[in-house]
């Protein structure tokens, strides 16, 4: 039989010794995070100083990238690290909200429900789960999208997009050549092909950030609409929708700052030419694309200029980025505020 | 009061006795009926109708990779794939055995990096107090790195290892992949730890346990399922990263271990690079062995997502 002694006593001294060195062991790695996130943008800028000084803003608007001279510019990449984003944003916020809308305002559910009210079986203990077991697959199948990496999209579009797409876009040049978009021929790699696959590439990310949004927007605003009398695409277009846009929003920018720093599907796909075409299907170049491309064979002079070029880069990222996290968690303590 | 409907149809003859009886008299049934040919009911249709349509088509690409990946990577996939080493041009045979051994390594490199800064982090941000100045900037950064473009921790493992050390190593690509990995382990942690009912930690205080106890014995124990969940999804996000190994780790036709020897300062294969490498080859062996190993990094990749889904949702439960 114990005594009280021993059961209730003060920590001893050992103890209070770790809890002070494990508290402060922690706060220091929690400050060891801090550092490292400024050491990795000072370490790049810092890199480039010297090409700054050297190239100066001309660097930024110039078209030539010559090696061999010595000349160094990036425009076209700059140009075409935002079309091909801005282009994958269209396309994936369109497909990506909609996906969003038809996970998250149970048309799927609904749908196998429906199905199985034809067999009599919607109650079943079995198979009245299934409406909820196939919408968290169709979530799934749309997360496991985020999940294959790039290169292998690149794969993909190199043998599988790039076939496919050749023959009509080698009609819409001949028939429809005179409209900027379709004024070069696709001969290979060029920017369709990359937009297609960077679009399919940002979708998981509106989906779930949008599905998240949609959610959150509390049942009773939905019911409201449905009482007066408003169908389930008026009361989706006139309340939920207004009320998780800027979550939706929020997404969408985060989405555009992954477009503009995803690498390897566009440097296999988007054909690394040093052009400024308003063309869909003429080869372009983008600023990570360059990075991937000169950076294994430089030279350490070349590398100063490519410093430049990734500063140019996580500037523009980084500025996306902070305004979309900003958006998303500003928007989520909003909505947990107004459920209380 | 009865509803008096009919009082506001115009057209149909007032009868007070009628709609005495029957407040629905004069009300038109047919009209109240869901009918597609009323444009409010037709538009809601066909935008289910779009929206369905869209999602199924969005979740193509995903069928058609696999699918290709099954059937264009299955038919090379043999023990030779597994066992060799990436052929010479033009020769016929030919694996990527090294490049698994590289991708592991560097992947498990990675990981021996980030994960005790970023678990330690992770108990401090969920113990902080919410106006815990250094506890919301670090949250934050988190976040922001979440976006970090692959390729520009490439660029920084190259500033700080390769320019450092003065090669490209396994090691580089490590240090790369454990900025990419951070992220992720250090908010699912986190989410993990404040995920733990706040009753335990407050009965384990009750009973006189110190800080690092209340740790050490009850919220880890507890957040363990969740935690292996974001270290799952970091790894399979490191796995699949290609553009941050480019110039850090570069490629290699050798094993890792050589002649008894840990290369880990070395040039080092990995999987992704190896695709890479091989897409753009015009030779129809490296293509077949690139479709291959894209197979073999899906299902490595797949089957860490996977085990890291099922792990949250048993917690659920």
């Amino acid at each position: 039989m114990p005594t009280e002694a021993q059961i209730s006593k003060p920590p001893s001294r050992t103890q209070t010794v770790t809890d002070i060195a494990f508290r402060a062991l922690c706060q220091g790695f929690t400050w060891l995070v801090a550092v490292i996130a400024v050491i990795i943008v000072l370490k790049i800028v810092l890199a480039a100083l010297p090409a700054i000084r050297q190239y100066g803003l001309g660097f930024l608007s110039g078209q030539v990238w010559d090696p061999n001279k010595k000349v160094y510019s990036i425009l076209p990449e700059i140009w075409g690290t935002l079309y091909s984003s801005i282009l994958a944003l269209i396309f994936g916020t369109a497909f990506g909200v909609a996906a969003a809308l038809f996970l998250a305002e149970g048309f799927t559910a609904d749908a196998v429900f429906a199905l199985l009210k034809v067999v009599n079986l919607q109650f079943h203990p079995f198979w009245g789960k299934l409406p909820v077991q196939v919408e968290n697959l169709l979530s799934n199948l749309i997360e496991l999208l985020a999940a294959i990496p790039s290169v292998v999209y690149g794969l993909w579009g190199l043998f599988v997009i790039i076939p496919l797409i050749r023959p009509a876009c080698h009609w819409l040049h001949a028939d429809l050549g005179w409209i900027p978009i379709f004024g070069t021929d696709l001969s290979g790699p060029g920017m369709l092909p990359a937009v297609i696959v960077l679009s399919i590439m940002i979708l998981p990310t509106i989906t779930a950030i949008g599905r998240g949004a949609l959610l959150a927007v509390p049942t009773r605003l939905r019911m409201a609409a449905y009482g007066l009398g408003a169908t389930r695409w008026e009361a989706i277009f006139a309340v939920t929708l207004p009320t998780a846009s800027r979550g939706i929003f929020g997404g969408i920018v985060l989405a555009f700052g992954r477009a503009l720093g995803e690498t390897m599907a566009l440097a296999m796909l988007v054909g690394n030419a040093n052009v400024i075409s308003a063309s869909l299907f003429s080869p372009a170049n983008t600023l990570a694309a360059l990075l991937a491309n000169a950076f294994p064979e430089a030279s350490p002079k070349d590398v100063g200029v490519l410093m430049y070029a990734a500063t140019v880069l996580l500037v523009i990222t980084l500025l996306v980025n902070i305004a979309g996290a900003y958006i998303v968690q500003f928007t989520a303590s909003e909505l947990e505020g107004e459920k209380v | 009061m009865t509803p008096n409907i009919a009082a506001a149809k115009p057209g149909i003859p007032r009868n007070p006795d009628a709609e005495a009886l029957d407040p629905f008299h004069g009300v038109d049934f047919s009209k109240l009926e869901k009918s597609l040919h009323r444009p409010r009911t037709f538009m809601s249709m066909l935008f289910t109708v779009i929206v369905s349509a869209m999602t199924l088509f969005a979740l193509i690409p995903l069928f058609s990779v696999l699918w290709l990946l099954v059937w264009r990577g299955g038919r090379k996939l043999s023990i030779a794939a597994f066992t060799q080493l990436p052929p010479a041009p033009l020769e016929q045979s030919g694996g990527f055995g090294n490049a698994i051994v590289g991708t592991l390594a560097i992947c498990g490199m990675a990981l021996l990096i980030s994960l005790p800064i970023g678990l330690l982090s992770a108990i401090f941000l969920a113990q902080a107090k919410p106006d815990n100045r250094l506890a919301s900037s670090v949250r934050f950064a988190g976040k922001v790195l979440t976006g970090f473009p692959s390729i520009l921790a490439g660029v920084f493992a190259y500033g700080v290892v390769v320019m450092a050390t003065g090669g490209y190593s396994a090691l580089a690509g490590a240090v790369a992949l454990s900025i990419l990995m951070l992220p992720t382990i250090l908010l699912t942690s986190e989410d993990a730890i404040r995920m733990v009912p706040e009753r335990m930690k407050e009965a384990a205080i009750g009973m006189g346990a110190t800080d690092t106890q209340v740790v050490w014995m009850v919220l880890l124990p507890a957040a363990v399922p969740r935690i292996l969940t974001g270290v799952m999804l970091a790894i399979a996000r490191g796995a699949g990263e290609t553009a941050p190994l480019l110039f850090t780790a570069l490629f290699s036709n050798y094993w890792l271990l050589w002649h008894g020897h840990l290369k880990l300062m070395q040039p080092t294969a990995s999987l992704a690079v190896l695709i890479y490498n091989f897409a753009g080859m015009p030779f129809a062996n490296q293509v077949e062995l690139a479709w291959a190993a894209a197979l073999v990094l899906v299902v490595m990749v797949l089957i860490a997502n996977l085990i890291g889904q099922s792990l949250a949702s048993r917690q659920v439960q």
